[in-house]
Order: structure tokens, then C-alpha cells, then sequence
């Protein structure tokens, strides 16, 4: 079983969004892992790169496949997880620990378009 | 499309969890516990793979020799009894129908293993070119199922779980045996860099097989996952990848298993002249200076424009490096040339490398 957690925002593609103030963390579900198996690589945007909701933003590689990131928000990159860099293994330990990217939102009223950890469990469950 | 095959173990995947996806027009499964995990376990225990999607074709009668040593690459003249050859299959152009094992079991009684996704082409190539020679072609793939068990604990397996002596077989021998009544086959071969075996019989036979080696808790459920990380860090070929009916095996770098000293064999002309006059371009390893993980199909750049293109690229279990096969300008081969790969919106540096990226522990 994969774990949802309360609170977050979740994208069909399987990211999720923890709002913050202004800004937001963006990273890959405990699903999301758990489809990909062991994560290799983590390909890390820049920080000031500007993103646009549904326009991809790095990728997650693991032995099988390479997974573009798909940003669920628009707005500029705050900051990157750089210890992604080193130890990409930390997203198939604690996925939602392991945000990817922060973000300052542009368009806060994005987050409506999102699901919660509800619709999210159903959404995996079908 | 054909509709998608199942083999002989299907059930049993099913019931271990495996994730199953299509290969070679077959349901596999690709995944138990996981790749890595049942990767490590080839390497350092033992794991056992369902090869039964693999196809079989005997070639038995009087012109048996002389048949197999006119479509394929190497050369079974007077080899004795018992011994397994590795080749390709050749269009006369030099592309490869496909590679394949050839079993010697008697005087003109061949064996051929080939690939599960060229099964249909195979036999077809096969059937069209047996004018002339007095053989019996049988297309066998449905009467026989395969597993492989591999790893430096594949000998103790074999011997003690299942009871069959297999420790004096050499690398790339085989013996035919009685087992339970049945006529089976068991060779020291496989396609992961590790010691190992292949057996081959009936449907039974290879349900029976399978059930003793899981029940045992010694031998590790493998899939087709794990079996293309294996075979990469060696540097063994895929068709499709590193081989295929645009690259020749002198491009692929199995120059050794062509015998151009041969009196005949389709393809010939133009593997004794690229022999002769080397090719425009080879396969090579690469290796990259940071974790991005090269994949199949991704551009390799050097002076500003494309050389190659990757065959086979993981980021490699056993060494923990980015690692991968490709396919490039001959221009470019020397070991150490730097190069780029083209991973996304992004250009990576690399360096050229040997195509053994991890090294065989065959018991010789």
C-alpha cells in the first residue's frame, strides 16, 4: 500500500504540492516510488528557472526508465534539494520527505485544479 | 498484432507477484522482489530465470552440417559431440537475422536457440534457404520450455536441489539426460557474466524444475529485469540493441564468432571485406562523469555533432557508475576520447571505455 498524506496537493502525474506560506515543495508520491522501484538520478532544475503548470522540470531515473517531472504549480525555483544529488536513494525511503524543488507561486488558484489525498487514494487505487 | 504468448510458468510468476509486461511477444515477468535485489543475488548467490519464451529449431539429416554452417556464422566443421556454439544469422547484406546458440548433439543433429521476438522470422529465414540440402528443419518451440540458473552457487543448485551432476560440464558444453523419463537438456551457458546453466524439456519437466528451486528458499525468482542489467555489465549483446538487421556483427564487435576462413555462409562477402577494410563505425563503451542514466536511442555528440547513438545504457548495479553501449563513428573509438551523450535538454560529458564493464566469472 502507498501512503497519501493529508493536507498536500497531488497531480495526476504523481506529484505532489505542500504549500507553504507563498511558496511550495514539490516532489515525486510514496506511488510514484514504488512504480519507478530503485531511483538512480535525480535531473535538477536551476534555481530562478521560471516553470509553468503541466511543463516538465527535471526527471526521476531508476534502473528501468527515466520519468519526467511534470510541475503541477507555476511560478520560480526557490531552491533544489541538493541532497538529491548525492543520495537520490532517499525518494524510495521517505518520498514525501524528499521534496525535489521548492517554488514561490505565481497563481495560487492553480492549487484548485489539484487533487487532495482523497481523490489522490482514489485516483491510485483505479 | 499476434496475440500475446504465455509460457509454461506464467501462473507461477503471477502467484510470486511478479510485475509482468510483454517481451518478444510473450507475457514476462519483469520484476519480483525487485531488479536490484534479484540482480545481486546472479552475482553474489543464485537466481533462476523462465527462458522459455526462447524458441527451438532441430535440424537433423544428412546435410545437417553443411546447412547450419551455411546460415550461420561460426563453424560447427567436425566439432565434437556436446559443444554449443555462439553466432549470428546474416541477411547476405551483413545485417543480422538474429544471433543464436547452435547445441551439436550428434553427427548432423543440431540444436538452435533463438531469440522469442525473431522466433517467426527466424524459421521463415531458415525454411526459405533449405534448397539444395538434404535436412529435416522442426520448429520446436512449443514442446520445449527453458529456465536458467545462474550465479557462483548455480553448480551447488543444480547438483543438490535438483539432482542433476552437472559439475563436470564445461563452458559451453552440454549433455542430454534422463530425467524422470524424459529426454532433457542441460548446458553450461547463460547470459549474465556468472557461471550457470540452461536446462531444456517439457512443459512438466520445467514446472517441476522451477517448483524445487523456489521451494528450496536458495534460489532467488529472477526476471527479464535483472537479465538485461547482467548481460549489459558484461558487455554480452541484445538483438535489437547492440545487433540487428542494420548492424553487423563486425559493427557490434563479434568479429570472432564470424569465420570468414569458411568456406561459405550467407553474408560472407561483406564480412570478409569489412574484416579487410574495417567499418565505418563500432561499438564501444561509454562511461559518464555523472549519474545521468544514458538510454537506448540517446545521441552521442563529439566536435559539435552527432557520432552514434547509445544501444544500451543503465546506471550499472555491480560497479555504481552510468554506464553504456553504443554505437558510434569509428573516428571516435579510441579508449579515453571524450564524448558527450545527449541526455534530455541536457550534454553530458563522457569518455570512451571497453565494452566489459564488469568482469565474467565463467568456470572454464
Amino acid at each position: 500500500m502507498s501512503k497519501v498524506i493529508e493536507g498536500l496537493f497531488y497531480a495526476e502525474s504523481h506529484e505532489f504540492v505542500k504549500v507553504e506560506g507563498d511558496s511550495a515543495f514539490i516532489g515525486i508520491t510514496d506511488y510514484a516510488q514504488n512504480q519507478l522501484g530503485n531511483v538512480v538520478y535525480v535531473d535538477l532544475p536551476e534555481v530562478g528557472d521560471e516553470i509553468a503548470a503541466g511543463e516538465e522540470f527535471g526527471a526521476v531515473e531508476s534502473v528501468k526508465a527515466a520519468s519526467d517531472l511534470i510541475s503541477p504549480i507555476s511560478g520560480t525555483i526557490e531552491a533544489i534539494n541538493e541532497t538529491l544529488e548525492d543520495k537520490p536513494e532517499s525518494i524510495n525511503k521517505d518520498a514525501f520527505a524528499s521534496w525535489i524543488i521548492q517554488v514561490k507561486l505565481s497563481d495560487k488558484s492553480e492549487l484548485s485544479n489539484l487533487m487532495d489525498a482523497a481523490a489522490y487514494t482514489k485516483f491510485i487505487e483505479e | 498484432m499476434a496475440e500475446i504468448k504465455r509460457t509454461c510458468l506464467y501462473d507461477k510468476h503471477v502467484a510470486l507477484g511478479a510485475l509482468i509486461s510483454p517481451f518478444g511477444g510473450f507475457d514476462m515477468p519483469i520484476q519480483y522482489s525487485g531488479i536490484v535485489p534479484e540482480h545481486n543475488a546472479v552475482r553474489n548467490d543464485c537466481g533462476v530465470f523462465d527462458v522459455s519464451h526462447m524458441g527451438e529449431v532441430s535440424v537433423t539429416g544428412p546435410d545437417a552440417e553443411k546447412y547450419v554452417n551455411h546460415i550461420f556464422t561460426n563453424d560447427v566443421t567436425g566439432a565434437p559431440n556436446g559443444k554449443i556454439f555462439y553466432g549470428i544469422m546474416l541477411y547476405p547484406n551483413g545485417g543480422a537475422v538474429d544471433d543464436l546458440l547452435v547445441y551439436k548433439r550428434g553427427e548432423n543433429d543440431f540444436f538452435l536457440v533463438i531469440n522469442a521476438a525473431n522466433i517467426d522470422k527466424d524459421v521463415d529465414w531458415m525454411r526459405q534457404h533449405t534448397t539444395g540440402f538434404d535436412i529435416n528443419l522442426v520448429h520446436e518451440s512449443e514442446q520445449y520450455g527453458e529456465v536458467a540458473v545462474q550465479g557462483p552457487l548455480a553448480e551447488s543448485a543444480v547438483e543438490e536441489i535438483l539432482n542433476i551432476p552437472c559439475a563436470e560440464l564445461a563452458f559451453y558444453t552440454f549433455k542430454q539426460l534422463e530425467y524422470e523419463g524424459e529426454k532433457i537438456i542441460i548446458s553450461r551457458t547463460g547470459y549474465t557474466g556468472e557461471d550457470g546453466f540452461e536446462l531444456y524439456g517439457s512443459h512438466k519437466f520445467i514446472n517441476k524444475v522451477w517448483d524445487l528451486l523456489i521451494d528450496s528458499h536458495k534460489v532467488v525468482p529472477c526476471g527479464l529485469g535483472c537479465r538485461d542489467t547482467l548481460r549489459f555489465e558484461v558487455g554480452l549483446p541484445l538483438y535489437g540493441d547492440e545487433l540487428s538487421q542494420d548492424i553487423t556483427p563486425i559493427e557490434a564487435g563479434l568479429g570472432s564468432f564470424v569465420k570468414t576462413e569458411k568456406e561459405e555462409f550467407i553474408g560472407k562477402d561483406v564480412m570478409v571485406k569489412q574484416k579487410e577494410e574495417g567499418v565505418q563505425r563500432k561499438l564501444v563503451g561509454i562511461e559518464l562523469v555523472d549519474k545521468a542514466v544514458p538510454r537506448h536511442g540517446y545521441e552521442i555528440v563529439a566536435d559539435d555533432k552527432k557520432i552514434g547513438e547509445v544501444t544500451t545504457g543503465y546506471h550499472a548495479i555491480s560497479i555504481d557508475k552510468s554506464v553504456a553501449l553504443a554505437l558510434i563513428d569509428v573516428k571516435y573509438t579510441k579508449l579515453g576520447t571524450p564524448v558527450k551523450v545527449h541526455i534530455r535538454k541536457k550534454f553530458f560529458d563522457a569518455v570512451v571505455t571497453k565494452k566489459r564493464f564488469y568482469k565474467k566469472s565463467y568456470k572454464k
